[in-house]
């Protein structure tokens, strides 16, 4: 296999006479082992290689073995199985039919979403999870990892400790909020109790659950802002924690003015890891009750199009809510990838 | 490691000179600092003393208190193993082969887009598209997903001689979670692996390039051997997202009753049964279930921290 692409990109003539300005190197002109086929005159092949080299670069041809079999099979698994779940909502494929039918497509499946008050809660209830719980989560975050970057004592053992409920599952951390908010005996009934508001059923009621799985979501995942928070404070360099103190600022001041300004790369790419990290929360959900129902109350996209789809086999449905979702995602990553994509980084 | 330890430790020390820290105010920060660690921790360990109490003594200790007079019982821990053993197997049977692809082939990947020379111009987009992959809801592939692997390319009919060597038939879904997880690791392992070469020098590349070494000499001599670091990081992350992952099981071998049901898929309805929740086995099989990314996490907290923040 790599030697007929050797034999290839020798065939199509690197051309020694490509003689564009380079900047990260790569130029071959003489290889140590002439090819066959490229000792030779060069011939149209050879120019037409050439063409190509001066396109997309020397090295388009030779490297294309790397990236381009593991980028086929992502592209097919993403966007492949994207394209085709667009195509799967516009049909009405439900039940046990082993394929869809793709003769008519209409957009049918939108409008039912639209005409369904399921749908309308679980889309408001995904925006207020990503809403509340990307805030919270940043705000936790940054709180910690300017008191970790104060040059305090064990700094180890405090950011290990915080950062530990990120390594856990979804499926594990349920089981301990469960506990946490059991009604009769879980922490936060017995610590409400101390000042004197007595036992509320937090997954029980309609209006807090949401919140609650928003806070146990914060537990989990502010060790991770404050690490991306961490690293945006050492970039910042000493002298302006220096220069603000010579200027007289308390200290609070110099925070707000001086070196939160220079956390907003971090601050959105945590965002927007936060944010996915909020649409998938549905393993969470999904274990909290063991089943597609989360409780009442606390159904967002991610459960409802899981539970339509494979609980209901509302196949083309489930599609439809995911294609939302989708747009929902694309609506922050796209621009991310724009911003990140200026700032020279991809 | 320890050149940024160093770095870290002159910072420290220049921050304390420069932010005056008097007596009270130190110790107002060691409060708060103590008193978030007791917020993260507090849920592990009450369920870690709940796993490990009799019923009377659930209902009758705080639940963050040692067990009380009745002593230590080890039965929910009994239970909670006899029900996820199988589990813990079948997980590790499709974390560990797929979190070692999807690092390899992430590598060749990124190397690929990194090394070589070849016009910007088109390499940002395949970037793009490679980043974005990473933040896909896996909600929108999920029913072609379905599709792909129920009509479309059928293992079970596929390696019909392996279940003539008594191999269950629902182990075909085991290959399909590989599969898939290497599919959706690769956008996030590309993009670990290329940052890191990004930073790697390029002398010692380019001169091997005009001695006329071969992309895939310079990729095995000069690349390869210096990538261990950022191995460590790929591996450790990937083998904590993909052991984690409850969605993909679910939707591929779906009932936590099949021979092939991964550790997660058994603990979800673990321990919920009519006559109300059995909240001690839970506990215990929470912890069982975390105990290999527990690991992972308390021996190599660094490289998942990288790996995480990347």
């Amino acid at each position: 296999m790599f030697d007929l692409y050797r034999r290839l990109s020798g065939a199509l003539g690197r051309s020694s006479q490509d003689d564009e300005a380079r900047t990260d190197g790569g130029v071959v002109s003489d290889r140590s082992a002439p090819d066959p086929g490229s000792e030779s005159e060069p011939g149209p092949l050879a120019r037409a290689g050439a063409a190509v080299d001066r396109r997309f670069g020397s090295d388009f041809f030779e490297s294309s073995l790397f990236w381009l079999p593991p980028f086929l099979l992502m592209a097919l698994f993403v966007y492949g199985a994207i394209i085709w779940n667009l195509l799967i909502s516009l049909t009405e494929y439900q039940g046990f039919a082993n394929a869809p039918d793709y003769s008519n497509l209409d957009f049918s499946m939108y409008a039912r979403a639209l005409g369904d008050t399921g749908f309308i809660d679980a889309a408001v209830n995904t925006l207020i999870l990503l809403v509340a719980f990307t805030g919270a989560t940043l705000a936790v975050g940054l709180v910690l990892a300017i008191l970790i970057d104060r040059g305090i004592r064990f700094e180890n053992a405090f950011r290990t400790i915080y950062l530990l409920p990120m390594s856990l599952s979804f499926v594990v951390t349920a089981q301990f909020w469960l506990w946490m908010y059991n009604f009769n005996n879980g922490i936060v009934n017995l610590l409400l109790g101390v000042v004197g508001i007595g036992p509320i059923s937090f997954l029980g009621n309609q209006t807090i659950v949401l919140w609650a799985v928003i806070f146990a979501l914060m537990w989990q995942f502010s060790g991770y802002a404050m690490v991306v928070y961490l690293a945006g404070l050492r970039a910042i360099p000493t002298e302006h924690y220096e220069a603000a103190q010579v200027d007289g600022a308390s200290t609070l001041k110099m925070y707000w003015r001086v070196i939160i300004p220079q956390l907003k790369g971090a601050t959105i790419s945590a965002a927007v890891v936060l944010m996915v990290f909020g649409m998938k929360a549905f393993d969470f959900l999904y274990s909290l009750v063991g089943g597609y129902r989360p409780p009442n109350g606390a159904d967002i996209l991610a459960t409802k199009m899981v539970r339509e789809a494979y609980a209901n086999l509302n196949w083309a449905y489930g599609a439809a809510i995911a294609i939302v979702l989708f747009a929902m995602a694309l609506g922050v990553i796209g621009p991310y990838l724009v911003y990140e994509y200026r700032r020279d980084n991809l | 490691m320890s050149d940024a330890n160093v770095r870290r430790a002159t910072r420290a020390a220049r921050l304390r000179r420069s932010i005056e820290q008097t007596g009270p105010a130190e110790i107002l920060l060691y409060a708060v600092l103590v008193a978030m660690a007791g917020f993260y921790l507090v849920p592990i360990e009450s369920g870690l003393v709940t796993s490990i109490k009799t019923n009377t003594a659930i209902i009758e200790t705080a639940p963050f208190a040692p067990p009380g007079g009745e002593g230590v019982t080890l039965e929910k821990w009994q239970a909670a193993i006899d029900a996820l053993l199988r589990g813990m197997g079948n997980s590790l049977l499709y974390a560990v082969p797929a979190t070692v692809l999807s690092a390899v082939l992430g590598s060749i990947t990124a190397y690929g887009l990194t090394m070589p020379n070849w016009s910007r111009a088109y390499k940002a987009p395949l970037i793009a598209l490679i980043v974005a992959g990473i933040f896909i809801p896996y909600q929108a592939v999920l029913v072609p997903l379905t599709q792909f692997w129920s009509q479309w390319v059928q293992l079970t009919q596929l390696l019909s001689f392996l279940w003539g060597f008594g191999i269950p038939n629902d182990y075909a879904g085991i290959i399909e979670l590989v599969i898939t997880h290497v599919a959706y690791g690769l956008p996030i392992c590309t993009l670990l692996f290329r940052t890191y070469y990004k930073t790697m020098s390029t002398e010692m590349i380019e001169s091997a390039r005009l001695d006329g070494a071969s992309l895939r000499r310079v990729y095995r001599r000069i690349v390869l051997p210096l990538s261990g670091p950022m191995f460590a990081v790929v591996l450790i992350y990937q083998f904590t997202q993909i052991w984690n992952d409850l969605l993909f099981t679910l939707v591929l071998v779906s009932t936590e009753s099949s021979p092939a049901a991964p550790v997660v898929l058994i603990l979800a309805g673990l321990g919920s049964s009519l006559e109300g929740q059995d909240f001690a086995l839970r506990m215990a099989g929470a912890f069982f279930a975390a105990l290999p990314t527990l690991a992972v996490y308390i021996f190599f907290g660094e490289e998942f921290a990288e790996g995480v923040s990347a």
